[in-house]
């Protein structure tokens, strides 16, 4: 029988070696899956190569894996942010390696790793530093610059609903990078707020099918934060 | 003759606005193009584009009912409009790579008048990098709009003959709109478009880079 319900997220994240490469789902706190995090610091596995949409934002989840001395690289599209106090220290210091990347050209590279390519040209980037060392061609007109896939060791991602055969459900845009980072991932480990059992998710509505996800985390429901300090206010 | 009024960010807003067509679809850009959403005229259906993957996003929530799962790019809370939906990241920026997304509208620092566009990094050596979407939205949309003050607050060019601090996209640009003009980009000189109330050719080739060439409207 296949049995992907794993019930304390202690458990999920226990074989996470020292070097691992870790993606982690979400954008700013849409899609975080803390509960990953925490357990992840408490493992403590160190040299860690985290990738994230961000790169920590207040005092806990990502900033307090980086606060902790646990990550040695990270790859991001951005990293400053109100908020990102952690981060920005070890930055200047010199404590922490950052793969700067266009938050596109990050999802596919993810998404391409997932599915088995091994690089695409992209106009993305292209005469900016970001590009620079790149191969670049003119494809349809355009100039274009090589991208190669990210692959990583574990994924970990928050879901909403999930089944044993880890079927997949997302809610709102939390959903963001989950789909993607767990295709790209030896081990990908989701956080859910609810199990069904088989057959109670549609299937025409399951957004990341069983195949990609290796272990299911059932969590708590608690309500999104917003950010630790409001960003500027919009017009009326 | 009077002196010239340059527009306040909402009538620079209300003049974007003015020019969305009836069922394009849209990505504002964080900071003053947000603005815009505020001035799409009635009865004229735009659909707007968060990168972090939302089509169909609605005004702001009302106070005490915000739900941070449903943000937009600048990670404020937002809402779904009825025929909404939501998708990961890789088919987000496949939108706007695919040259699905019509407008995208940006802020800037300083933009070209070869369309080259700055708008991800102070140039500082010190400063934390950035880009978030940013290179993603500069050459994807169809049309790429950007919406910035004529000069900087030190009274410096933003519209330049060639930018000076790195770069997001290169030739992306094709109109801008300031506090004192709405400008086509089109074969190295700028196509006014309009201009505010008060303003002459004359008085706006001299507020800008000298080595710019203005078409009069």
């Amino acid at each position: 029988m296949v049995d992907k319900i794993i019930a304390r997220a202690a458990d999920a994240v226990a074989d996470v070696s020292d070097g691992a490469t870790v993606m982690i789902g979400g954008f700013g706190t849409a899609g975080l899956p803390d509960e990953l995090i925490d357990a992840l610091l408490d493992q403590g596995a160190r040299e860690l190569t985290l990738v994230n949409n961000n790169a920590g934002n207040g005092d806990t989840g990502v900033a307090a894996l980086l606060a902790a001395g646990r990550v040695r690289k990270i790859v991001c599209s951005f990293p400053r942010q109100v908020d990102s106090w952690h981060f920005d220290r070890l930055y200047r210091a010199g404590r922490i390696e950052l793969e700067l990347v266009p938050q596109g050209n990050l999802a596919e590279r993810i998404r391409a790793a997932g599915a088995g390519i091994g690089g695409f040209f992209t106009p993305t980037g292209f005469g900016t530093d970001l590009a620079r060392g790149k191969e670049v061609r003119e494809l349809d007109g355009r100039m274009q610059v090589f991208e190669t896939a990210i692959h990583a060791d574990y994924a970990f991602v928050k879901a909403e609903r999930g089944d044993r055969w880890g079927n997949l459900t997302y809610r709102m845009t939390a959903r963001n990078f989950g789909p993607v980072m767990a295709m790209a991932a030896r081990v990908t480990v989701a956080t859910v707020h609810e199990v069904v059992p088989l057959g109670g998710l549609d299937p025409e509505a399951v957004v990341t099918p069983g195949i990609f996800v290796h272990r299911v985390v059932p969590v708590a429901r608690r309500s999104t934060q917003g950010p630790a300090t409001p960003p500027p206010k919009a017009s009326p | 003759m009077t002196a010239p009024r340059p527009w306040t960010r909402d009538e620079m807003a209300a003049l974007v606005a003015a020019d969305l067509f009836d069922g394009a679809v849209v990505n504002l850009g964080i900071g003053l193009p947000t603005r815009v959403a505020n001035h799409v005229p009635v009865n004229r259906e735009v659909i707007l584009h968060s990168e972090n993957g939302v089509l169909g996003m609605g005004p702001a929530p009302a106070p005490g009912q915000e739900d941070f799962d449903l943000v937009n790019a600048g990670k404020q809370a937002v809402t779904l409009r009825p025929g909404g939906a939501f998708f990961h990241q890789a088919d987000s920026f496949a939108m706007m790579r695919g040259g699905h997304v019509d407008v995208c509208v940006l802020g800037a620092f300083e933009v070209a008048v070869n369309g080259d566009l700055a708008n991800w990094h102070s140039g500082t050596a010190d400063a934390v990098p950035a880009v978030g979407g940013a290179m993603d939205l500069a050459t994807g949309a169809r049309r790429t709009w950007v919406m910035m003050e004529h000069r900087t607050k030190q009274g410096e060019p933003k519209l330049r003959h060639r930018c000076t601090l790195p770069l997001t996209g290169v030739g992306c640009v094709r109109r801008v709109y300031t506090d004192l003009a709405v400008m086509d980009l089109v074969d190295g000189r700028l196509q006014v478009r309009a201009m505010c109330p008060g303003l002459s050719l004359q008085a706006l080739s001299a507020a800008s880079d000298p080595a710019l060439d203005f078409v009069a409207p």
